[in-house]
C-alpha cells in the first residue's frame, strides 16, 4: 500500500481526501505510481504529467523522505519508505500564480 | 414559464445564475470548479440540461467538465486533445517556427441536434469533435493542415480557436475564428476549410490585405440568415452577406471600433451589439464609459446603450467570449466584464442592470433560454 498527498485543486477534482492509498505492484516507480493513481481517479489523467508525453508537468513537483524527486527517472525505484508506507509520496503544485 | 439560465465563466471558477422570463430576480449558485480558470460553458441546443465547461490551469493543464443537469453535478470527462499526426509548426511572436503544443480550450460548440457530439476550439489554434459526450477527442485536421497553418502567428492572448458557428440551414457548414489567423469555412462538416478573409484590411501586418493573419476576435449570425456574419475585428466591425466571400466595414459611428464582443438580437437579424474598447495597449472603455453600441441596420449607424452602466471611471474590459443573448420575446442582452460584473438587459439593450457585481473576471457568458 503506498500512501499518496494530493494538491487541494486535485484533491478536489478527484473528489478525494488529502491522502489516498494505492495498491502498486512492484517495482513501485513514479511511473507506476502515477498509472494506478489515474486508474484509480481517471479525472487526474493529464493533470499531474502530459497525456502524450508523460512528462511531469511544469508546475507540478514530487516529494518524499524530505527530498526532491521532481527530476528522477520515471522508472527509478521510490523510496524504501515510499514503498512500505511509512513515508508518503507528496505531489505538490508550485506555490505561483494569482 | 420560460426560464434564463446564464452560464459564466471566470478567471477563478464558474457561475450559473437563473431567472424567470422577467429576469429581475436572479438565483446565483457557484462557484463552481473554484480555483480553475473556465474559459468556456454551454449548453445543449439539443439538450439544454446538457452543460459542457472547459475548466484549466497553468499547474495541471485542462479538465473538460460536463453536467446532465443544468449545471446541478458534474463529471469529468475526456481531456486528452492530441494534435493528427506529426503536428509540425506554426510562427511563433517574432516569426521563428515553434511547434503546436495544445495549452487550453477556448470554446465549446454543442451540436445543435446531438447532445453527444461537441466541438472544441482550442489553443494552439485547432478544432476536436467528440461523438460521446466528451469522453474522447478527435481533431479535424483539415483546418490546420490547411496551406497556410504554418504561416499562422499568435495574437497577444495566444493562437486561439475562439469562435465555432454551426449553420442550422446548410447541412455541413461550419465557420470559425483564429487569432491571429482569420475566419475559416467548411461545406463538408469540418473535412476540408478554406479561409474566409476577402475585404478584411489590417494595416499592422505584412500585408494589409493577406488571406490569412488577420486577428479576427469574434463572430455573430443570426440562426435566420446564416449566410450573413458579422464581426468584431482587432480594430473594425465587418459584415457578410455571402457566408464570408467578402466582407465589408461596418463600423460606421463607432467611436472607436477596437473590440471583442459582437452579438445579433435573437429577432431582427440587423440589430447587432458590440462594446467598443479603448486600444492599442489600454483595454478598457472609451473616456471611462461603459457603452454597448447598438446597430439595428446591420451596421454603420450606432447608438450608444448606456442606461444602468457605469458612466465614468470604468476601466473593465468585456472579453471576446463574454456576450450572450436569450430569445425570449423581449431580447435579453448579457455580457460579462473583467471587472466581475454581469450585466443583464431585459429590453433589447435599452437599460442594463448588474446581476452579481463581485465575481472574479468574466472570461464567458453564454445565456441559454429555457421552456
Amino acid at each position: 500500500m503506498i500512501r499518496v498527498v494530493l494538491p487541494a485543486h486535485l484533491r478536489t477534482l478527484a473528489k478525494t481526501s488529502a491522502e489516498v492509498t494505492l495498491d502498486v505492484p512492484p517495482p513501485v516507480t513514479q511511473r507506476s505510481l502515477l498509472d494506478a493513481l489515474e486508474a484509480r481517479y481517471p479525472a487526474l489523467s493529464g493533470t499531474i504529467r502530459d497525456h502524450v508525453t508523460q512528462q511531469r508537468r511544469p508546475f507540478v513537483r514530487f516529494f518524499a523522505c524530505e527530498e526532491d524527486l521532481s527530476h528522477e527517472p520515471p522508472d527509478a525505484p521510490l523510496p524504501e519508505a515510499v514503498v512500505n508506507a511509512k513515508e508518503p509520496f507528496l505531489i505538490v503544485g508550485a506555490i505561483a500564480g494569482g | 414559464m420560460s426560464k434564463v439560465r446564464v452560464l459564466v465563466g471566470t478567471h477563478k471558477g464558474a457561475f450559473i445564475l437563473e431567472s424567470d422570463g422577467k429576469r429581475q430576480k436572479w438565483d446565483v449558485s457557484g462557484p463552481h470548479f473554484a480555483g480553475w480558470e473556465i474559459y468556456h460553458m454551454k449548453g445543449s441546443p439539443a439538450d439544454p440540461n446538457r452543460l459542457y465547461a472547459s475548466q484549466s490551469s497553468g499547474w495541471s493543464g485542462q479538465v473538460v467538465q460536463r453536467s446532465n443537469d443544468g449545471g446541478k453535478t458534474w463529471e469529468a470527462v475526456g481531456n486528452k486533445f492530441v494534435y493528427d499526426g506529426d503536428a509540425g509548426t506554426h510562427q511563433w511572436y517574432d516569426g521563428t517556427p515553434h511547434p503546436w503544443e495544445f495549452k487550453r480550450v477556448w470554446h465549446f460548440e454543442p451540436s445543435l441536434n446531438d447532445p453527444e457530439t461537441v466541438y472544441a476550439g482550442v489553443e494552439d489554434a485547432a478544432i476536436f469533435r467528440s461523438s460521446d459526450g466528451g469522453k474522447n477527442w478527435e481533431e479535424l485536421p483539415g483546418l490546420r493542415r490547411h496551406g497556410s497553418g504554418p504561416h499562422w502567428q499568435p495574437g497577444a492572448g495566444g493562437m486561439c480557436l475562439h469562435t465555432i458557428l454551426l449553420d442550422p440551414v446548410n447541412a455541413g457548414r461550419m465557420f470559425i475564428a483564429i487569432s491571429a489567423a482569420g475566419a475559416f469555412r467548411s461545406d463538408d462538416a469540418g473535412q476540408s476549410w478554406r479561409p474566409i478573409n476577402r475585404g478584411l484590411r489590417s494595416p499592422y501586418i505584412p500585408d494589409p490585405n493577406a488571406e490569412v493573419g488577420h486577428c479576427v476576435h469574434r463572430i455573430a449570425m443570426h440562426r435566420s440568415r446564416p449566410d450573413t456574419l458579422f464581426m468584431q475585428k482587432h480594430w473594425d466591425v465587418m459584415r457578410t452577406d455571402n457566408a464570408g466571400d467578402e466582407w465589408q466595414e461596418v463600423s460606421g459611428n463607432l467611436p472607436t471600433d477596437f473590440g471583442f464582443v459582437i452579438d445579433v438580437h435573437a429577432h431582427e437579424p440587423e440589430t447587432i451589439y458590440v462594446v467598443p474598447i479603448k486600444s492599442d495597449s489600454e483595454h478598457f472603455p472609451l473616456d471611462g464609459k461603459l457603452r454597448v453600441y447598438r446597430s439595428r441596420t446591420g451596421g454603420n449607424e450606432w447608438e450608444p446603450l448606456t442606461k444602468g452602466l457605469p458612466q465614468s471611471d470604468c476601466y473593465v474590459n468585456v472579453l471576446r467570449d463574454a456576450m450572450s443573448i436569450d430569445s425570449l420575446d423581449s431580447c435579453g442582452v448579457y455580457f460579462g466584464t473583467t471587472g466581475g460584473q454581469v450585466y443583464a438587459s431585459a429590453d433589447a439593450g435599452d437599460t442594463w442592470n448588474a446581476i452579481v457585481h463581485d465575481l472574479p473576471a468574466v472570461l464567458s457568458v453564454e445565456a441559454q433560454t429555457l421552456q
